[in-house]
């Protein structure tokens, strides 16, 4: 991809994060940096009759306060968390797309299903009332590419808009395809993703993956690398990016820069049965050969950290082989938030740029048994303070996807 | 509920399709057109078919199209009141 020539690197100038244990990237940071975990049993609904009853919940806000009214009977509970998102992205590189050319700016978010709570609600209206009680917005507000619409319609950005479908590694598929637009001549991207709906419909065939952890013990729950690792807690959330151009940043002159986006890889797992190995290395191997960066130079890895042994165990092993036993430190803030679907891999992308900003890994929380001491360097419960300038953001998907991106400060 | 009044219209917008916030809708709004108060076809669409539920009437697809104001809407809305068998 970048074997002749010099490819330019969009720089990431804005962040917005929306977790369960913060609401700005702020209040997310000095959570992470304190080991706050969102990790909650659910209250959104009465999660008693399930096997799980745990999630990453975002607590009730008032998005009166956030978003503009006329969006709120239009949108889900996921939609307003990833405008809010969006807009503190833009705001934090003082970007206003409205005032630039109209197809200069664009949005690719990653997504899984959409607007499952407004979907449930209105499919409910639907059987038990009649469809003269289901609203007119239905027609969008379930669907799953609706934030990047909404993202594109609030802020006035008619470039290039899509959303990506690859379960967790989804968003880092959103970024290097933003990526791609920025190298084809748009000027700032919106990218990332913010995903989850916590509603029984949702939750249903969240467990039906067969990857949840059925603990009702918040820190006990979702432990991977652990001995005792059981599954995964899944979570709401995810973090926007203002991502440009290099020279239209310069240009337009962006207040700052967090980092540049070096490399990105990503492959499929083979079919189950073929006993070809899974797809993970590769991606790895794809993503630093691509940012021109040798393993020695990557300064931490921000796990995917499924939760399950199996899939704990390959990425131990891919991670090991790649830098050497205990070759890098590795961390999981996913333990403080759960997994959060299409919006987990983008809030990772987000905490690395923070760790470079602030010189410290933050740390993995509830992993007590580790169970791949001799793998890897695992960075437990407090935070790591060193220099950190190049980091590599692994994400994978239930059904096979593998991606991997490497970011690097901005210089 | 035999008469449709413009309190009521109201207050079915702000449920339907929410406020935006540079309009002020309990001002004079009978004759601003629905794309100045910041309503869409969707908007209207969403607004109507509430009206259709709680007034028990039937309004053709068109009135989205046909009404351009809260007079014009109000009065189709009457109409049918009226016309309620």
């Amino acid at each position: 991809m970048t074997a002749t020539g010099v490819q330019t690197r969009p720089v990431i100038t804005g962040i917005g994060i929306v977790a369960p244990n913060g609401m700005s990237t702020d209040d997310y940071w000095s959570a992470v940096l304190r080991g706050d975990s969102g990790i909650r049993r659910i209250t959104r609904f009465d999660p008693s009759s399930y096997p799980a009853a745990i999630a990453g919940e975002i607590p009730e806000y008032d998005p009166a306060g956030l978003l503009p009214n006329r969006l709120l009977p239009q949108t889900d509970r996921m939609t307003r968390l990833a405008l809010i998102a969006a807009q503190e992205a833009l705001r934090d590189a003082d970007a206003d797309p409205a005032e630039m050319p109209p197809f200069a700016c664009g949005v690719v978010t990653s997504a899984s299903a959409g607007g499952f709570e407004f979907g449930q609600k209105e499919l409910q209206a639907l059987w038990s009332q009649g469809g003269k009680f289901v609203s007119a917005y239905q027609s969008f507000a379930w669907f799953y590419p609706v934030n990047t619409g909404q993202i594109s319609i609030r802020h006035g950005m008619r470039g290039p808009g899509s959303a990506i479908v690859a379960e967790g590694a989804g968003g880092l598929d959103a970024i290097a395809k933003a990526r791609r637009h920025l190298r084809a001549g748009t000027s700032l991207m919106v990218t990332g993703g913010v995903d989850g709906s916590l509603s029984p419909w949702s939750w249903l065939c969240i467990l039906r993956s067969g990857r949840i952890s059925t603990s009702s013990d918040p820190h006990s729950a979702f432990v991977p690398f652990d001995r005792r690792a059981r599954g995964a807690v899944v979570g709401e959330g995810g973090a926007l990016f203002v991502m440009e151009d290099p020279d239209r940043a310069a240009e337009r002159g962006a207040a700052h820069r967090y980092g540049e986006v070096l490399g990105y890889g990503t492959t499929f797992d083979p079919r189950p049965g073929t006993g070809r190995p899974p797809g993970l290395r590769r991606a790895v191997e794809l993503a630093l050969a691509e940012a021109r960066t040798e393993p020695s130079d990557i300064d931490v890895v921000f796990a995917d950290a499924a939760g399950s042994p199996e899939l704990d165990l390959v990425e131990a092993e891919t991670i090991a082989s790649v830098f050497g036993p205990r070759g890098v430190p590795v961390t999981a803030t996913k333990t403080l938030t759960g997994r959060l679907l299409a919006g987990g891999a983008p809030l990772d992308v987000a905490t690395a740029l923070l760790s470079m900003r602030d010189g410290v890994i933050p740390a993995t929380v509830h992993v007590d048994s580790p169970a791949y001491e001799d793998l890897l360097d695992l960075v437990r419960d407090v935070p790591r303070e060193q220099r950190v300038s190049t980091a590599l953001v692994l994400a994978r998907g239930e059904g096979g996807y593998n991606s991997a991106l490497v970011v690097r400060k901005a210089t | 509920m035999d008469t449709f009044d413009t309190t009521t219209l109201v207050q079915l917008l702000r449920e339907c399709a929410g406020e935006e916030e540079e309009v002020d809708l309990d001002g004079d709004i009978l004759d601003t057109a629905f794309e100045d108060l910041g309503y869409d076809s969707l908007a209207l669409f969403n607004t109507v078919s509430r009206i259709e539920r709680d007034y028990g009437v039937e309004l053709p697809d068109e009135v989205v199209a046909v009404a351009q104001t809260p007079r014009q809407l109000m009065d189709l809305v009457n109409t049918g009141i009226a016309e309620r068998v």
